[in-house]
């Protein structure tokens, strides 16, 4: 059973090596419910398109249109904060022209899918667990089972349907106006001008640097709205219980974004 | 025999909830099942509609046993089986109407003019036509409940299962629950658990009555055996109950 509607109950266990055996236990059974889960919002998708309820538009605007203000904020800083760490090194060097290369590579390649991860972790995962949360301690999950409606494609398939289509949508418009904002401070405070800096910034970037980005945005994607939306199904004991599973969405997405980052990009580069 | 529970054993967050929990109920029956909190009444519908698995013991409904379902049997078995849930448990970004038509739309995908004509006949019989386009936190708790009761029957259930249906109502708002529920059983002659506190509502609707305490069925009869019961945890439900009345009445 993917959504338990029990709460967990179990002898108490006595000595530390019990505790760490049922934590794992335990970590071990999430990880394969979590993973039932995705693979049954998967097969919900040709019927979710089919059924075209609106659910699909109303989450695409929740997870893309509402996240472009912060996201915009967040990648024109991260690529200012690059360009004049970097530049001022390189200046040293008098290599500053370089840092066109350097701000479109790591945008491309580690920043851009990870930044917009984070920030839709923190803003749309939470808000689905917290929905999720919310529905479940209200029965409101209870009421969709009963009434023979599976809770995971109605509720779970749009939002996985949205979150794969904007978070590569969102990473390459992270990565462009991080760009941007390198260039901002290449050209006003390293007086690399808009010619060179562009100049570096084709420089190497291959097709490869945007497919992979792409890649590691729909495996973010996915593990998102995964871990956010199972950890809101478990949710139990009222409002206590909602405020645990989005902390604990939060937290396990940041963790598993940054661990999967690392993973793709030693099997890519 | 409609639903049958024999010998059912549940263990929940380190306590005994159902110990040895018999009970059956008819076809066309209405069973009201009382009793203190945290004796098991809500965790025994919950077992009927297949939400939680028993430890031990057979739960048999319509010749089915519930346990032994698989997924797709169990989906077929609940669309014969409705549930009011205690909060009403609709879903907010959803009008009325819409939450009535959603089994109608998702499970049974009737065309949109059936799905008027089912939905606008249980409005019109529950007197809620003027709230179709309204949303959940726009009526009052009493208004939510009947909307859950309707999307519980416009699928037209072969059992009705109710918990507690009028927890945090006013007593005028209670009767007018119940008076629902007696009506929904007569005009389509479903079989009907009740889980309450509520013995004024208990004795307005059953057919039998089932006390639990312990996890196990301590009187079973009538409402007029139930009230001549000689049991001393049923006497004493009973004077709880009206004592308070008394007190607050006075």
């Amino acid at each position: 059973m993917i959504i338990s509607y029990e709460p967990d109950s179990f002898p108490p266990a006595g000595d530390p090596v019990s505790r760490l055996g049922r934590r794992c236990g335990m970590f071990l059974r999430d990880v394969g419910r979590g993973t039932l889960l995705v693979l049954q919002a998967f097969a919900g998708i040709p019927r979710a398109l089919a059924a075209s309820r609106g659910d699909i538009g109303r989450a695409l605007g929740q997870c893309g249109i509402r996240s472009f203000g912060v996201t915009s904020t967040v990648a024109l800083f991260t690529g200012m904060i690059l360009a004049l760490q970097a530049g001022l090194i390189l200046r040293a060097y008098g290599q500053e022209m370089r840092v066109g290369y350097l701000v479109s590579q790591t945008m491309f390649r580690e920043m851009g899918p990870f930044m917009t991860a984070l920030i839709l972790a923190a803003s749309v995962g939470a808000a689905m667990a917290a929905q999720m949360g919310t529905m479940k301690v209200s029965q409101e999950i209870a009421a969709l089972e009963v009434l023979s409606i599976n809770p995971i494609h109605f509720l779970v398939t749009p939002r996985l349907i949205a979150m794969m289509l904007m978070t590569p949508v969102l990473t390459v418009y992270t990565d462009f106006i991080g760009i941007l904002g390198g260039a901002l401070v290449a050209n006003t405070q390293l007086d690399v001008s808009w010619t060179a800096y562009y100049d570096n910034v084709k420089f190497l970037l291959t097709g490869r640097e945007i497919w992979v980005g792409f890649f590691k945005a729909w495996v973010f994607s996915v593990l998102i709205t995964g871990i956010s939306c199972f950890q809101g199904l478990s949710a139990s004991d009222g409002a206590v219980g909602v405020g645990i599973a989005t902390r604990r969405s939060v937290v396990i997405c940041f963790l598993t974004v940054l661990i999967t980052g690392y993973i793709i990009t030693r099997i890519f580069y | 025999m409609m639903v049958e529970l024999v010998n059912v054993y549940k263990r929940l967050g380190g306590r005994n909830i159902l110990n040895g929990l018999s009970v059956s109920i008819d076809r066309g029956e209405t069973l009201v099942i009382v009793g203190p909190s945290g004796t098991g009444k809500s965790v025994t519908l919950n077992h009927i509609i297949g939400l939680m698995a028993p430890d031990r013991g057979s739960i048999r409904v319509m010749g089915r046993e519930v346990p032994e379902l698989s997924a797709r049997e169990l989906r077929e078995y609940r669309s014969k089986v409705g549930m009011l849930f205690q909060s009403g448990a609709l879903l907010g970004w959803m009008t009325v109407y819409d939450n009535i038509a959603l089994p109608l739309r998702e499970r049974f995908r009737m065309p949109e003019g059936k799905i008027r004509e089912k939905v606008g006949e249980i409005l019109a019989f529950l007197n809620m036509t003027d709230s179709a386009e309204k949303f959940p936190n726009e009526i009052s708790g009493g208004m939510q409940k009947r909307a859950g009761l309707a999307r519980a029957v416009v699928c037209d259930p072969e059992i009705m299962l109710y918990d507690e249906p009028t927890s945090g109502l006013d007593p005028v708002m209670s009767r007018k629950i119940d008076a629902l529920i007696v009506s929904l059983q007569k005009r389509f002659g479903m079989t009907s658990v009740v889980v309450t506190h509520d013995l004024c509502s208990a004795f307005g609707i059953a057919d039998r009555i089932a006390m639990l305490s312990g996890g196990q069925v301590v009187e079973f009869g009538t409402p007029e055996q139930f009230k001549n019961s000689k049991n001393e945890l049923v006497r004493e439900f009973i004077h709880a109950q009206f004592s308070i009345h008394i007190q607050t009445g006075g």
